[in-house]
C-alpha cells in the first residue's frame, strides 16, 4: 500500500475502508473488538438490574424517585443525531470528499462534547442531593453502568479528535480510510448501548 | 533481519526482544515467561504437600498456607498455561496458515507485555506485603474483608493481564479470519488452527465479565463502592456469577488449544489422516458454544434452585457428548495406523486415559445432589487436576518436544524425554489419584492441616510422594532443555519425517518473514499432499517471487504496558478503601495516589497518541534481498547450522 497514491472520487475503491490488508484487518477487527464490548456491558447492564433500588436499610432513594425523563431525552436526541452525522462523514468518505467527512465528524464530536456535559451535569446533580458513589449498592451499580459508557464516550471523543487532528489537512487515502470507518463503527456501537440505558435505566426505573 | 545476515551483541538482542513484534520471538518470550511462573506455581504447589505430608505438620503456616494455594491456583491458569499456550499458538499458527505474521503484530506484542507486567505486579504482593490469600475464585464475601493488599494485587495484576490475554485473543481471531493463504478454506484449517480459532473466541466472550467482576471488586475495596457489601445492599453472589461465567469457559479456554496440539500429534506418529477431521471441528465448536452454558455447576452449593441447577446440570453432562467424539476421534486415528512412538506421542497415548479419567468424574460432579456431598473435597482438587495437568500439561510438553525444531531449530533428547514423560506421568497419578479417595473419605479442600488417624495419612504421604517426583519431571525436562542449546542443529524441513501441515513445510531456521513466497493450499493436510506428489520444493506457490511487505519493530508496547504497571499502584494505595480507611493496610495520600494513577494512565494514553499521530507502514524486503537472504540461509544449513 503506497501512502502518496492520490485518487479521484472515480478511481476511489467503492469499500474503502477494506481495500488493503490493513484495512480489512482493521475492519473484522473492530467487530471482534465490539462483539467482546458488548458482553462487557451486558455484565454492567446485569449487574446493575441486580442491585437496582438495593441500599442500606431506610434509604430513601428510587429509580422512580431519581431520573427524570427530560433531560435523559435529550441525551438521547444529542447521541441518535451525533450517530446520523458520522454517517454522513462515511457518506462522504464512499465518494472521495475530505473535507465532508472532516466537517461531519467534526459535528459528531460537537454532539458527542455535548451529550458528555449534560451526563457531567446528571452526575453532579445527584451527588448534590445525595446520591454519590459510595451511598448504596444501587447508586454505585448506576454510576458504574452509565460511567462506563461515559468512559467510552469519553474514548470515542478522544479517538475521532485525534483523527481529525491528524487527518486534517491530507485528504484521504487508504491508510486513514479503515481509521475513520473503525471509529465510526465505534460511535454507532456507542450510541446501541445508549438506547439500552435509556430503556433499562431511565424508562424502566421512572415506570417503576 | 536475519539471523544470519547481521551479527548484535548482547544488548542488540535483548533490545530486539523487547521492541519485537516478529510472532515467532513473541512466542519465545511467552514460553520463557510462562516456564518462568509455571516453575514458580509449581513450588508453590511443593510447598503445600510437604505441608500435608503428615498431619498436624508445622512446615508452613496456616495463613502462607492460605497464599500459596491462592497463588498456585492463579499463576498456574493465568500465567501459566495461558502463556504456554500463548507461546504454541503464535510459533504455530501463523505458519499453519501460511502467513507472514499475525494481522496486528503491535498488538501482539502489547498483549505480552500487558500479561508479562500484570503478572510482575501480581507477584511483587510476595515482598510487599503479603499474597492474595482468598484462593482462585477470591469469592467476595471472603476477599471484600481480607486485610492488607493481598487481593487488591490479585484484582489489579488481573486486570492488567487479563487485557493483554483479550487482546491477543481478538488478534488470533483476525488472523485467522482474514490472513489465510490462497486454498486454505476453513474446512482445510489444521486443528490446531481451529481450536486458537475457538478458545479465542471464548476469550473474547468469557474475558469481559471477568473485567467486570475484578472492577466491581476493585472500586468495593479501593474507592468504598458497595457491590457486595450486603449492609448498604449489594450482593455476593454477582461476584460468584461473573467469576464462573468467566472461570467455566476458561477451562475449554485452556484445553481446547490441548486438544488442538494433540490433533496434530496423532496423525503425524500414526502416519495416517485425522480420523473424523469435519466432526472434529464441529465438536470443537460445539464444547466451546456449550461451555458459556454450564457455569452455575460451580455454584450448586450456593442455594439457586432446584430448577436452575437441574438446567446447569443437563448442559454439563452435555458436553461430554463432543468431548468423547473427540476421543474416539484420537483412537481411531491410531488404530490401524504405523504407529512410531516418540515422545510427543507417548504424551499423547498418557493423555487420553488421564484425560478420559478427569472427564467422568466431572460428569459424576454435574449430578447436582451428588455435587452436594463433593463440593470443596479433595475430590474435586483430583477432577481437576486430572483435566488440567491430564489435558493441558501433558500437551505443553509434548508438544514442546514436537515444534521445538520449528521454534529452536534444535532438538530435545528423546531419552531424557521418555524418561521425565514416566517420572512425571507416574508422579502424576500417585498424587491425584489417592485425592479421589481422600475426597470421598471427607477430606476438605484448602485445609493446611488435619488431625491423625482419620484414614488420610497414608493417602496424603503418597500424594505428596507423587508430587515430588512430577517436581523430578519438570526439572528432567528444563535439563533437556539446557541440553538442546548444545544439540545438532536441525536445518531441514520436516523434521519428524511425516508432518502434514504448512508449518513442517519450512526449513529451519526460519526466516524472519516465514515464506518467501505464499504457498498455494490444495487440500487439506498440504504438505502431505505435495510430499505424495513428489515436491522438492516443499510446496507450491501462489505467488511469484517479489517484495515482501513486513511490519516495524516497536518500544511502545513495553512503554505502554509499564505505564498500566504504573497506574496499577496508584490504585492499590488509594486511601479511599475500606482497609485504607480501617487501618489495615497502608495507604498514600490522595495527591499520591492519583499522581500515580494519572501519571501511569497518562504515560498509556501518551503512548497511544504517538502511535496514532506516527505513520506506522511497516517495510519492504525487497526480491533480491529476499534471494539473498535464502541464499545466506542455505549457505548456513549446508554449513551445519555453524557462523
Amino acid at each position: 500500500m503506497d501512502i502518496n497514491q492520490k485518487f479521484t472520487p472515480q478511481s476511489w475503491p467503492q469499500h474503502s475502508e477494506t481495500a488493503t490488508m490493513e484495512g480489512k484487518n482493521k475492519f473484522v477487527g473492530i467487530w471482534i473488538f465490539l462483539a467482546s464490548d458488548t458482553v462487557l456491558f451486558a455484565s454492567v447492564f446485569a449487574t446493575y438490574l441486580a442491585l437496582k433500588d438495593q441500599g442500606p436499610a431506610g434509604m430513601e432513594f428510587t429509580a422512580k424517585g431519581l431520573f427524570e425523563l427530560p433531560l435523559a431525552f435529550m441525551m438521547t436526541m444529542l447521541l441518535l443525531t451525533s450517530s446520523l452525522t458520522s454517517v454522513y462523514a462515511m457518506y462522504h468518505m464512499k465518494n472521495h470528499n475530505a473535507k465532508g467527512v472532516i466537517t461531519w465528524m467534526a459535528m459528531t464530536v460537537i454532539l458527542g462534547l455535548g451529550f458528555l456535559g449534560l451526563e457531567i451535569y446528571e452526575f453532579v446533580h445527584y451527588v448534590h442531593l445525595g446520591f454519590g458513589y459510595t451511598q448504596s449498592a444501587f447508586s454505585s451499580a448506576f454510576f458504574t453502568l452509565v460511567g462506563t459508557h461515559g468512559l467510552h464516550v469519553v474514548i470515542g471523543l478522544i479517538w475521532i479528535t485525534g483523527l481529525l487532528i491528524r487527518n486534517a489537512k491530507r485528504g484521504l487515502n487508504l491508510y486513514n480510510a479503515p481509521k475513520f470507518f473503525a471509529a465510526s463503527l465505534y460511535w454507532h456501537f456507542i450510541d446501541v448501548v445508549w438506547v439500552f440505558i435509556f430503556t433499562v435505566v431511565y424508562l424502566m426505573g421512572v415506570l417503576g | 533481519m536475519s539471523s544470519v545476515a547481521k551479527k548484535k551483541g548482547f544488548g542488540g538482542h535483548v533490545w530486539d526482544y523487547l521492541t519485537t513484534v516478529d510472532h515467532k520471538k513473541i512466542a519465545i518470550l511467552y514460553l520463557a515467561a510462562g516456564t518462568l511462573f509455571f516453575a514458580i506455581a509449581g513450588f508453590e504447589a511443593l510447598l503445600m504437600r510437604i505441608q500435608l505430608m503428615i498431619p498436624n505438620n508445622d512446615f508452613i503456616s496456616a495463613g502462607l498456607f492460605n497464599e500459596l494455594l491462592t497463588m498456585h491456583g492463579t499463576t498456574m491458569l493465568f500465567l501459566a498455561a495461558t502463556p504456554l499456550l500463548f507461546a504454541f499458538m503464535n510459533a504455530i499458527v501463523p505458519l499453519q496458515i501460511g502467513a507472514r505474521d499475525v494481522a496486528f503484530p503491535f498488538l501482539n506484542a502489547l498483549g505480552f507485555w500487558l500479561f508479562f507486567f500484570g503478572a510482575v505486579f501480581l507477584h511483587l504482593s510476595f515482598f510487599m506485603g503479603g499474597a492474595p490469600d482468598a484462593g482462585w475464585t477470591s469469592y467476595a464475601s471472603l476477599s471484600l474483608y481480607s486485610p492488607g493488599h493481598g487481593i487488591d494485587f490479585y484484582v489489579l495484576g488481573l486486570q492488567i493481564s487479563g487485557a493483554g490475554t483479550l487482546i491477543s485473543g481478538i488478534n488470533f481471531i483476525v488472523t485467522i479470519i482474514t490472513m489465510r493463504a490462497p486454498g486454505m478454506t476453513f474446512m482445510r484449517m489444521p486443528l490446531f488452527t481451529w481450536t486458537t480459532l475457538v478458545s479465542s473466541t471464548l476469550i473474547l466472550f468469557a474475558f469481559p465479565p471477568l473485567t467486570v467482576g475484578l472492577f466491581l471488586m476493585l472500586v468495593d475495596r479501593m474507592f468504598g463502592a458497595n457491590f457486595f457489601d450486603h449492609t448498604m445492599g449489594g450482593n455476593t453472589i454477582i461476584w460468584e456469577h461473573l467469576f464462573w461465567i468467566f472461570g467455566h469457559p476458561e477451562v475449554y479456554i485452556l484445553v481446547l488449544p490441548a486438544f488442538g496440539l494433540f490433533s496434530e500429534i496423532i496423525p503425524v506418529f500414526a502416519r495416517k489422516r485425522l480420523f473424523g477431521y469435519s466432526s472434529m471441528v464441529f465438536a470443537t465448536i460445539l464444547i466451546g458454544f456449550l461451555g458459556f452454558m454450564v457455569w452455575a455447576h460451580h455454584m450448586f452449593t450456593t442455594g439457586l434452585g432446584a430448577t436452575a441447577n437441574a438446567i446447569f446440570a443437563v448442559a454439563t453432562m452435555a458436553i461430554a457428548v463432543p468431548t468423547g467424539m473427540k476421543v474416539f476421534n484420537w483412537i481411531l486415528t491410531i488404530w490401524g495406523g504405523s504407529i512410531k512412538v516418540t515422545v510427543p506421542m507417548l504424551y499423547a497415548l498418557g493423555f487420553i486415559p488421564s484425560f478420559v479419567a478427569g472427564g467422568v468424574t466431572g460428569v459424576m460432579q454435574a449430578t447436582a445432589p451428588l455435587d452436594y456431598q463433593l463440593h470443596d473435597s479433595y475430590f474435586i482438587v483430583a477432577h481437576f487436576h486430572y483435566v488440567i495437568v491430564g489435558g493441558i500439561v501433558t500437551a505443553l510438553f509434548g508438544s514442546a518436544h514436537f515444534y521445538w525444531p520449528i521454534m529452536f531449530n534444535r532438538t530435545l533428547s528423546e531419552k531424557l524425554g521418555v524418561l521425565t514423560f514416566w517420572v512425571f506421568f507416574i508422579g502424576f497419578h500417585l498424587t491425584f489419584f489417592v485425592q479421589h479417595f481422600l475426597g470421598l473419605m471427607g477430606m476438605p479442600r484448602r485445609v493446611f492441616t488435619y488431625m491423625a488417624d482419620q484414614g488420610w495419612d497414608t493417602f496424603n504421604f503418597i500424594s505428596t510422594i507423587g508430587a515430588l517426583m512430577m517436581g523430578v519431571g519438570v526439572i528432567l525436562l528444563v535439563i533437556n532443555v539446557l541440553l538442546s542449546i548444545k544439540s545438532a542443529p536441525v536445518n531441514r524441513r520436516d523434521y519428524w519425517g511425516d508432518g502434514r501441515s504448512l508449518e513442517w513445510a519450512l526449513e529451519t531456521p526460519l526466516p524472519f518473514y516465514n515464506f518467501k513466497q505464499t504457498p498455494l493450499v490444495r487440500g487439506y493436510d498440504p504438505y502431505w499432499i505435495e510430499k505424495q506428489e513428489g515436491n522438492k520444493e516443499g510446496m507450491v506457490y501462489a505467488e511469484p517471487l517479489g517484495d515482501i511487505h513486513m511490519p516495524n519493530n516497536s518500544i511502545l508496547p513495553l512503554v505502554m504496558s509499564i505505564g498500566t504497571f504504573i497506574a496499577a499502584f496508584g490504585a492499590l494505595y488509594s486511601p479511599w478503601g475500606d482497609q485504607a480507611i480501617a487501618g489495615t493496610a497502608e495507604s498514600l495520600s490522595a495527591t499520591g495516589s492519583l499522581a500515580l494513577l494519572i501519571g501511569g494512565l497518562g504515560l498509556t494514553v501518551a503512548c497511544m497518541i504517538i502511535r496514532s499521530f506516527k505513520d506506522d507502514l511497516g517495510f519492504h524486503v525487497h526480491k533480491e534481498e529476499v534471494i539473498q537472504i535464502e541464499k545466506e540461509l542455505a549457505e548456513f544449513r549446508a554449513k551445519g547450522g555453524k557462523r
